[in-house]
């Protein structure tokens, strides 16, 4: 599949964007700025901006707990989002979701999610409000190794083939649910067979390499908007932080997190085709890196400089009308 | 006027809000039913018949749902999310422990956890409540529960008048509503009119009017109370009798404004005591009335204890005419 050199550009730039939202969260909350729990997406950049190539405004996502890879790479504001991090009443939320709650239902991103495989049932009814109004819009959910092991993700699965709607489920294996292998705790050996069960395609792709996703993701979401009913993704490819911030990831093996990085970098692999490709010059590349480098940190001047919510805004937005109706 | 049951008044409402709103469907187990089957499809319209004769009108706005509750929720909760007024059914209240995630942790914080940017006009009706010798798992009132989740709105009619008038006005919400229908009641009729209309959130109805003891009950609990209060006329004794009809929002200003006139609270619900509405009304009365009460607040309700199958012990466990007789003297004791 040819990708036009615009698009490469953005897929660059939203990978990096999100490497750079990650690493420089991190540091906030290591120095104590950023309040929560954090669980953060480095290292599966391609995973996320591959999958939302594919998509547009109008169709939509829902996210997981570590969901803010997401949310960049379906259009959220970076700054927005980074404001919303730092609990401000500017953020994206208010200050009323944080980490776990990042949304934005004008571009179509239905929430990154605290519950894990709480999306996947979400993502169905979005699927199917596409197939009643026949509008060809998909609806993607985004789940982890752990998500797949939870009820509401086969429920979600089975009940996506019985209503044969355009829901694409992505399942990101980053081999850890929590501090839990893979290996332990899916009880068969093949995850892929196992999805497929289910009664949909399993397109699988190398997490590391943005065009594999893109080319996986590419089949999967067109099989669903063409009205075959739900398709997979699997995507393969470990997360460079612990489960959550602050994790002592003690069930790493040696040597492990050094590898990920060194061999499994998927900013490094995209400018690896590049080199082969020639489709982007390192300077192109470069000239990307410095400017997200200055908006991630514009983001946190702005966050740490922002609003912050005053006690009268607890109560605010509980519902949209409540109390006698007369 | 016609007389019409609960059932066919709420089916009323659904067959109306379908024809004037194209963004409303119905999703369940078994709403049109037969799918698949060497039957037809759409002839079962819900284990109660509720959703009855939907799917002939509208087969694609009447789905069909394998027995996953979290997926029917979680569908309905995605789908209004996306603009559509979808009106799902968990057939027992009961189930609401397979799919509270999505109701309580999902659908119910969305608004607010994505900083008030998103609407979630969905409506999950329940079938609720005891009197049906269902025993432990098909019993319960669970609408007690769900009333301390903000976010959610919760509905209880007790009769078919109010279930049409609030079902309507609950598919017109744009926040998620939840709606228990009482199923001893679903062949209790009323006059209803076959016309649209809607009856206000927050607003409680006063189904009996008197001097000497307000008394409160929800749900199936109102017609159990009615009949106790008239029968206490003959001995010169007469009350409120005040139907909240949304324990979510609730109408405390219509409680506490006939506290005030009859210093005397009796509370009503078919739920277990603890934590429960007749509590949570008992603990408003000693909050904002505790002037103008002249005895202590008696509190009418099940047990602790699960819902039994034997008719005899259910008809123990669950309040009735005579408890609440009983609960009125004991205040003007």
């Amino acid at each position: 599949m040819s990708i036009s050199k615009e698009s490469l550009l953005h897929a660059y730039r939203t990978m990096k964007t999100i490497r750079e939202f990650e690493e420089r969260v991190h540091a906030e909350i290591m120095n104590g700025q950023i309040p929560g729990f954090t669980h953060l997406y480095t290292g599966q950049e391609a995973n996320a901006v591959g999958v939302c190539a594919h998509l547009d405004e109008s169709d939509t996502i829902i996210s997981t707990h570590r969901g803010h890879g997401h949310c960049i790479a379906k259009g959220a504001d970076v700054s927005g989002m980074m404001k919303e991090l730092f609990g401000s009443s500017e953020g994206l939320c208010k200050g009323k979701g944080g980490s776990m709650h990042v949304a934005d239902i004008d571009k179509g991103i239905l929430g990154a999610n605290g519950i894990v495989a709480g999306g996947p049932p979400i993502s169905v009814g979005s699927a199917l409000a596409a197939k009643i109004r026949k509008n060809g819009k998909v609806a993607v959910s985004f789940s982890g190794d752990g998500s797949v092991n939870q009820g509401t993700c086969f429920e979600a699965m089975n009940m996506a083939v019985v209503l044969q709607v355009p829901a694409v489920f992505v399942i990101e294996n980053n081999y850890y649910s929590e501090h839990t292998h893979i290996d332990y705790a899916v009880g068969c050996n093949d995850l892929k067979a196992r999805t497929e069960a289910f009664g949909f395609p399993v397109f699988v792709a190398d997490g590391a390499d943005f065009f594999a996703v893109h080319e996986a993701a590419g089949k999967a979401i067109a099989h669903a908007r063409a009205g075959n009913g739900p398709a997979g993704v699997f995507a393969e490819q470990g997360r460079y932080h612990g489960h959550f911030v602050g994790d002592p990831q003690s069930y790493r093996g040696e040597g492990e997190l050094e590898d990920l990085r060194e061999n499994h970098d998927p900013l490094k692999v995209f400018r690896q085709h590049m080199a082969t490709s020639g489709d982007l010059s390192e300077a192109e590349l470069d000239a990307i890196d410095a400017e997200v480098m200055a908006e991630i940190e514009h983001s946190v001047v702005d966050a740490k400089a922002a609003a912050r919510p005053t006690p009268d805004q607890v109560t605010a937005d509980v519902y949209i009308q409540y109390g006698a109706t007369a | 006027m016609p007389e019409k049951t609960m059932r066919d008044a709420i089916n009323e409402a659904l067959h109306q809000a379908m024809e004037q709103d194209d963004s409303v469907f119905v999703i369940g187990e078994d709403v049109a039913g037969c799918n698949g089957s060497a039957g037809d499809v759409g002839s079962v319209g819900g284990v109660f018949g509720v959703t009855s004769g939907i799917y002939n009108r509208w087969p694609d706005r009447c789905v069909d749902t394998p027995i996953s509750e979290s997926a029917i929720v979680g569908a309905a909760a995605g789908a209004a999310l996306v603009g559509m007024r979808p009106v799902a059914e968990i057939m027992f209240a009961d189930f609401i422990g397979v799919c509270m995630d999505q109701i309580v942790n999902q659908m119910a914080k969305f608004r607010y956890m994505f900083g008030g940017k998103s609407r979630c006009p969905a409506v999950i009706r329940f079938s609720a409540g005891g009197g049906f010798s269902a025993a432990g798992q098909h019993s319960q009132a669970m609408y007690q529960v769900m009333t301390s989740f903000p976010g959610l709105k919760v509905v209880v009619p007790s009769n078919a008048y109010d279930a049409k008038g609030l079902l309507l006005t609950a598919i017109q919400d744009d926040d998620p509503v939840l709606f228990f229908e009482p199923k001893v009641l679903y062949q209790e009729t009323a006059e209803v009119p076959d016309e649209m209309y809607t009856i206000p959130f927050g607003q409680a109805n006063f189904v009996r009017e008197g001097d000497d003891v307000t008394v409160v009950a929800f749900g199936q609990m109102v017609p159990k109370a009615a009949a106790a209060i008239d029968a206490l006329a003959a001995e010169g004794i007469s009350c409120d009798l005040i139907d909240p009809r949304t324990t979510s929002p609730l109408d405390e200003a219509a409680i506490l404004e006939s506290i005030g006139a009859t210093g005397r609270l009796v509370v009503v619900d078919e739920a277990p005591p603890r934590c429960g509405l007749t509590a949570d009304i008992a603990g408003l009365a000693a909050d904002k009335a505790f002037s103008s009460l002249k005895g202590p607040i008696k509190q009418v309700c099940a047990p602790h204890s699960p819902t039994p199958f034997s008719p005899e012990l259910e008809a123990a466990y669950l309040p009735d005419a005579d408890k609440i007789t009983a609960a009125i003297k004991a205040t003007l004791a």
